[in-house]
C-alpha cells in the first residue's frame, strides 16, 4: 500500500540575528491511507514548523532548503506556485489552533465555505452551498442550513473549528494537517470533535497529521507517533509502541512526567533543564544535556535504529522488555 | 527501573540562563538595526551636525547677529560669497540689516531646537499623565479625558496654537505653552492607547492584587512599557512644533523680529522675494526643511528598529 | 477538622456592560440596547482549611477564574462575602476593590505575561514586600536571593529581565513573587498549563515542596484532571458559576456522582486507554449571558427530568465532607416526575 504523504529528509532553516537555524532537522515519516499520525513536541520541537514546510508556507526568513514531500506520488516541493496553490485545500488541507485564521469574519459560514468550492470545482452557487452544507454534516454540526446562514461570531469556538475543518474536507483531501486544531478548546467539546475526527479518517479514508503537544489526545486519537525534539523526530512508531514501550530517554521522560500515571502527592519523575534553544544547540544529541543515559559517544551524531518497525535516533535506546 | 528519570527535588538541574544581557548590549543590537538603512544615519548626522552648529554658533559664526553693535548699514544685502565691511566672506549673504544670514540662521535653529524640544517634552508630560490616568483608571474619567483629546485632535494645531498665541502674547515661553496646548493630545491619544492594551495583561493584575500603591503601579509598570511608541511620536512632535514655530513667526505671532528664530528670518526676507534678493527668504526655508525632514526620517527608523514585529 | 481560615460565603458576580450611547439611540429603535449582564458567579459557597490545597476544576464560562479573583480581591464580589480569619479580603469602596489584604497572593497562567517585562526580577521580588514594610529594608536583597534558590533558581538571576528566562524559570519567578509577601493563601490560576510536559512537572515537584516545607494553604485553579487529583485534598467542580460538586479527591475520583464530573471524566483523553474512548458531552457550553433556567447542566443531561428545567439544585449534605448540587442526588427527578405527571 502507498502512502498517501510520504515526508523524506525534510529540513527548513531560519534565518536570524544570532545565524541559522534548523528548525526542522531531516524529518521522514509517511501516513497511509486512512491513518492518523499524531506528531508529538514540546514548544520549540519544530512541529509546527514540520506542518507548514510541508504545506509550503514557510515565509523569509525561513527556507525549505531539503527534502520532498510527496502527495499520490508527486512531490510537492516541484511543484510551481500556481499548483501548489491549486494542491492546497483540494488534495491538502490544514486546520489551524485558531479557526478565525481559515474563516473570514465578514462572510456567513456558507458564503465562503460556497466560494471555495467553487475555487476548485465548477459549479452552481446552490450547488456549492449543498455541497457545504454535506460538509457540515459530516462533522456532526447540528442543523447544518442554519450555521451556513451564520457568521462566524456567532458560533462558539467549538463549532468555528467544527466548521473550519469541514472546510478543509470540501474537496475530500488526500491529506489533512492540524496543528493544534483542539488545545483552544474545553475538553468536553474537545472530546466531540476527536471523536468525529476519528470517525471521519476511518470513513474518507484521508491521511490525518495530528500535531499537538498533548501526549493523551494522540495516544487516543493516533494510528501512530512522530516524537519530535529540537527539530528532529527523536522516536517513530505505532500509538502501542511508542506509549506503550517508549525507547528514546526523551519520550520516557515525558510519559513518565504524567501526574495521572502516579500516586497522588507524590514527586513526579521530571526531565532536568528546560526546553532547549534551538540557536544554542549541543553536538550530537540535542537532548544529550537533559538525559539520564548520556554518555561521551553522545557528542557524535546519533544513529537511527530500528526494531520492528519502531525508530529511534539514540545511541543508548532503552531496551525492549 | 534504571530508565525513570531524575525523580523529584526542585532546586535540581535547572540549567544556567543565558548570560545577563546589559543595557549596553541592547544599545549596540539597536545601533546594529538603526545602521541598516544609510538614509537613516546621513539624517542622524545631518542633525548632529545641525545641533551642534546651532548651539556652537557662539564660537562658531564671525557675528552674533542680534547685538546691533556688531551691524554696519554698509553691509546690507551683500549677496552670498561676498566679502563684507568685517573682513570675513558672507556666505549666505546679508540681510537688509546688514546681518551675516549664516550667524543669523544658525542662531535661530538654536531657538527652534530650544521651543521644538522643550515644548515637545512638555506636552509629553502632560500628555502621558493624561493618557495613563484615563487607562489606568477607565469608566467615567476615561470618557471625560479622552473625549477632551478628541475633540482637540478635531480641530487643526495651528489654529489652536495662533487662538493661544493670541491670548497669551509673544515671545518663546509663551510660544512654548501655545505648542503644549496645540500637542499634548498627541501624546495622550498614544499614550492612552498602549496604556489600554498594557492595562489588561497580567502583569498589572498581579501588582494590583499584591497590592501596590496606584502611582507605582502606573509609572514603574505601566509606563515603561508604553514608552517606546512614545519616543518616535515625539521625535515627529518635535520637528512638528519646530515648523509651527516657524510658522507663528512667519505670521507675525511668534517672536518678535528681535529674537533669533527661522520664521521671523524667512518672514523678514519674504519682503524681498521678488526683488533679486531671494536668498534672504530660501536660506532659511531651506534649513527649516533640511531639519525637519532630518528629524522625521530619523523617528521613522526609530519606529522600524523598535517594532516588534521587525526583531528578528 | 479544623476550622477554616478562608470562608466564600454566598458570593456571586455579575459583570455589567453597559451599552454606548449609540448603542442606547439605536436601541429605542430596534428594542436592543440594554445593559449586557454575564452571571460570572452564582452563589458560592467553600471553605479553606489551614494547610489545604482546594482544586477548583471546570471548563470556559464555569467561573473558577472569576472565583480566583475574588478570593485574590481582584474583583469586589457583588453579593456575599470573601473572608480569611474572618476579615474580609477587600473593603470596598464605590465599586472598586479600596483596602486589599496582602495575606492572598496569586499566581497567573502565563508567566509570560504576568511578569513586567521592564522590570528586573529582583525588583519585581522586591516591590511588593518593600512597600509593606514585609521585610526590613537592609535585608530586602539578601532575603530575594534566598527565595530565588528556594525556588530553583540562582541568586545571581536578580538582576536580569524576564525574556531572559525560559517559560518554566518565568513561572518559578512569578512563584518566588508570591511567596515574598509571605501570604497566608495562595489562589493558582492554571499555573502550569501553559508549561510543556516537561516543565509542568518541574514546576508541579516545586510546589509541592514548598507546599511541604511552608505548609501552604491554596487555591488550585486547572482545567486538567489528573494535575488536580495529584496535587489536591479536596475538589470543587463547577459549571456556569455554580458549583455542582465538592469532595476530598480521591472519594472524587473514586466515584463521581454528578452528572456533570461524570462526564467530564469521561470525555478526558488519558495517555494508554487506547484509540477512540471518548465519551463526549453531547452539546455545547451553554452562555453566562443566558444561563439556563433550573439546573444548568439539564439541557446536556442524559438524566434530566422536568423538575431539572424548572428548580435549581441545592447542594446537599452541606457540612458533610461530599455536596453535590444534583436532584438526583436528594430523592430524584423521578419522583418529581411521577408528581409532575
Amino acid at each position: 500500500m502507498t502512502a498517501a504523504l510520504e515526508v523524506r529528509g525534510l529540513t527548513t532553516r531560519f534565518e536570524t540575528r544570532g545565524g541559522d537555524v534548523t528548525a526542522v532537522n531531516n524529518v521522514s515519516f509517511s501516513v497511509e491511507k486512512g491513518r492518523i499520525l499524531g506528531l508529538v513536541g514540546e514548544s520549540g520541537s519544530g512541529k509546527s514548523v514540520t506542518g507548514f514546510s510541508i504545506l509550503g508556507l514557510i515565509d523569509p526568513p525561513g527556507e525549505v532548503c531539503a527534502g520532498e514531500v510527496l502527495v499520490d506520488g508527486n512531490d510537492l516541493r516541484k511543484l510551481s506556485d500556481e499548483d501548489m496553490r491549486k494542491m492546497r485545500g483540494n488534495r491538502v488541507a490544514m486546520v489551524f489552533q485558531d479557526p478565525m485564521m481559515t474563516l473570514n469574519p465578514v462572510l456567513r459560514v456558507g458564503d465562503q465555505m460556497a466560494m471555495a468550492v467553487r475555487v476548485h470545482r465548477k459549479m452552481s452557487k446552490a450547488e456549492a452551498w449543498e455541497e457545504s452544507r454535506k460538509a457540515l454534516d459530516t462533522v456532526g454540526i447540528p442543523s447544518p442550513e442554519e450555521r451556513l446562514r451564520a457568521y462566524p461570531h456567532q458560533l462558539s469556538g467549538g463549532m468555528r473549528q467544527r466548521v473550519a475543518i469541514a472546510m478543509a474536507l470540501l474537496h475530500s483531501p488526500a491529506v489533512i494537517i492540524a496543528d493544534e486544531a483542539t488545545t483552544a478548546l474545553d475538553v468536553s467539546i474537545q472530546g466531540q470533535i476527536l471523536a468525529e475526527v476519528r470517525d471521519l479518517a476511518d470513513r474518507t479514508g484521508a491521511a490525518i497529521v495530528w500535531i499537538t503537544h498533548d501526549l493523551a489526545v494522540v495516544s487516543s486519537l493516533a494510528d501512530d507517533i512522530c516524537v519530535m525534539y529540537a527539530g528532529r523526530i527523536v522516536e517513530r512508531g505505532t500509538a502501542e509502541q511508542v506509549i506503550g514501550q517508549p525507547r528514546h530517554p526523551y519520550t520516557k521522560g515525558l510519559l513518565d512526567s504524567i501526574p495521572a500515571r502516579h500516586e497522588p502527592g507524590t514527586p513526579l519523575p521530571q526531565i532536568p533543564g528546560s526546553t532547549p534553544q534551538l540557536s544554542r544547540l549541543p553536538s550530537g544529541c540535542p537532548f544529550r544535556p537533559r538525559c539520564p543515559r548520556a554518555t561521551e559517544v553522545c557528542a557524535t551524531e546519533p544513529p537511527v535504529v530500528t526494531v520492528d518497525g519502531q525508530t529511534v535516533l539514540c545511541h543508548h535506546p532503552l531496551e525492549r522488555t | 527501573m534504571s530508565e525513570t528519570l531524575i525523580p523529584g527535588g526542585n532546586t535540581l538541574a535547572v540549567p544556567a540562563a543565558p548570560p545577563a544581557e546589559t543595557r549596553v548590549m541592547r544599545m549596540r543590537n539597536f545601533w546594529s538595526d538603526y545602521r541598516r538603512s544609510w538614509v537613516a544615519i546621513a539624517a542622524l548626522i545631518v542633525i548632529v551636525a545641525l545641533i551642534v552648529g546651532s548651539f556652537g554658533a557662539p564660537w562658531l559664526v564671525p557675528q552674533d547677529p542680534y547685538d546691533l553693535a556688531n551691524l554696519d548699514w554698509l553691509d546690507a544685502f551683500l549677496p552670498p560669497g561676498t566679502e563684507g565691511s568685517g573682513g570675513y566672506v558672507h556666505i549666505l549673504g546679508t540681510d537688509n540689516a546688514g546681518r551675516d544670514m549664516l550667524s543669523a540662521i544658525l542662531y535661530g535653529l538654536r531657538t527652534s531646537f530650544v521651543i521644538g524640544i522643550s515644548a515637545g517634552a512638555l506636552a509629553l508630560t502632560v500628555g502621558i499623565t493624561i493618557g495613563l490616568t484615563a487607562a489606568y483608571f477607565g469608566g467615567r474619567i476615561e470618557a471625560f479625558l479622552m473625549r477632551i483629546v478628541d475633540l482637540q485632535l478635531s480641530m487643526p494645531a495651528i489654529l489652536l496654537a495662533l487662538v493661544m498665541v493670541a491670548m497669551l502674547g509673544q515671545g518663546v515661553a509663551q510660544i512654548i505653552l501655545a505648542l503644549v496646548v496645540a500637542q499634548y493630545a498627541y501624546f495622550a491619544r498614544t499614550t492612552h492607547g498602549a496604556a489600554s492594551v498594557e492595562r489588561r495583561k497580567d502583569y498589572i493584575e498581579a501588582a494590583r492584587s499584591t497590592p501596590l500603591p496606584t502611582r507605582r503601579i502606573m509609572f514603574k509598570h505601566l509606563l515603561p512599557n508604553v514608552l517606546p511608541p512614545l519616543i518616535v511620536v515625539a521625535t515627529v512632535q518635535v520637528a512638528s512644533a519646530i515648523s509651527l514655530e516657524a510658522t507663528l513667526s512667519f505670521l507675525g505671532v511668534g517672536l518678535p523680529l528681535t529674537e533669533p528664530s527661522l520664521g521671523t528670518l524667512i518672514s523678514n526676507g519674504f519682503k524681498y522675494i521678488h526683488a533679486g534678493r531671494p536668498w534672504l527668504s530660501i536660506y532659511p526655508g531651506l534649513f527649516l526643511m533640511v531639519t525637519v525632514v532630518a528629524i522625521n526620517l530619523v523617528g521613522d527608523q526609530v519606529r522600524t528598529v523598535i517594532d516588534p514585529r521587525n526583531s528578528r | 477538622m479544623t476550622d477554616p481560615i478562608l470562608k466564600i460565603d454566598h458570593v456571586s458576580k455579575r459583570f455589567t456592560r453597559m451599552p454606548g450611547l449609540a448603542e442606547r439611540w439605536v436601541g429605542k429603535l430596534t428594542g436592543g440596547g440594554k445593559p449586557v449582564v454575564v452571571h460570572a458567579l452564582s452563589d458560592v459557597s467553600l471553605e479553606v482549611t489551614k494547610r489545604e490545597v482546594l482544586g477548583i476544576v471546570g471548563e470556559s464560562g464555569c467561573g473558577k477564574s472569576t472565583l480566583g479573583r475574588v478570593v485574590a480581591g481582584i474583583y469586589a464580589p457583588s453579593d456575599g462575602s470573601v473572608t480569611l480569619h474572618g476579615k474580609p479580603i477587600a473593603r470596598e469602596h464605590g465599586g472598586n476593590v479600596d483596602k486589599l489584604t496582602t495575606q492572598v497572593q496569586m499566581i497567573h497562567q502565563d508567566p509570560f505575561a504576568s511578569l513586567n517585562p521592564r522590570m528586573k526580577v529582583g525588583e519585581t521580588l522586591a516591590e511588593g514586600p518593600r512597600h509593606h514594610k514585609i521585610i526590613p529594608a537592609n535585608q530586602v536583597r539578601e532575603r530575594m536571593r534566598e527565595l530565588l534558590e528556594k525556588v530553583g533558581l540562582e541568586g545571581a538571576y536578580a538582576d536580569r529581565l524576564p525574556h531572559q528566562f525560559s517559560g518554566g524559570q518565568r513561572q518559578r519567578v512569578a512563584i518566588a513573587r508570591a511567596l515574598a509577601m509571605e501570604p497566608e493563601v495562595l489562589v493558582l490560576d492554571e499555573a502550569v498549563a501553559s508549561l510543556d510536559v516537561s516543565i509542568q512537572a518541574q514546576v508541579l515537584n516545586l510546589f509541592m515542596d514548598l507546599r511541604r516545607d511552608l505548609g501552604l494553604t491554596a487555591l488550585f485553579i486547572s482545567h486538567d484532571l489528573s494535575v488536580v487529583r495529584h496535587v489536591c485534598d479536596r475538589v470543587a467542580i463547577m459549571y456556569l458559576g455554580r458549583l455542582v460538586e465538592l469532595a476530598p479527591a480521591d472519594e472524587l475520583y473514586a466515584e463521581p456522582k454528578h452528572p456533570y464530573t461524570q462526564a467530564l471524566f469521561a470525555s478526558v483523553p488519558t495517555v494508554g486507554t487506547g484509540k477512540g474512548r471518548f465519551e463526549a458531552i453531547k452539546g455545547e457550553i451553554p452562555s453566562p449571558i443566558d444561563p439556563p433556567p433550573g439546573c444548568a447542566f439539564h439541557p446536556r443531561c442524559p438524566f434530566a427530568g422536568p423538575r431539572c428545567r424548572a428548580e435549581v439544585p441545592r447542594l446537599t449534605g452541606a457540612g458533610t465532607a461530599r455536596t453535590v448540587a444534583c436532584h438526583l442526588n436528594d430523592g430524584g427527578v423521578e419522583m418529581k416526575t411521577e408528581a409532575a405527571a
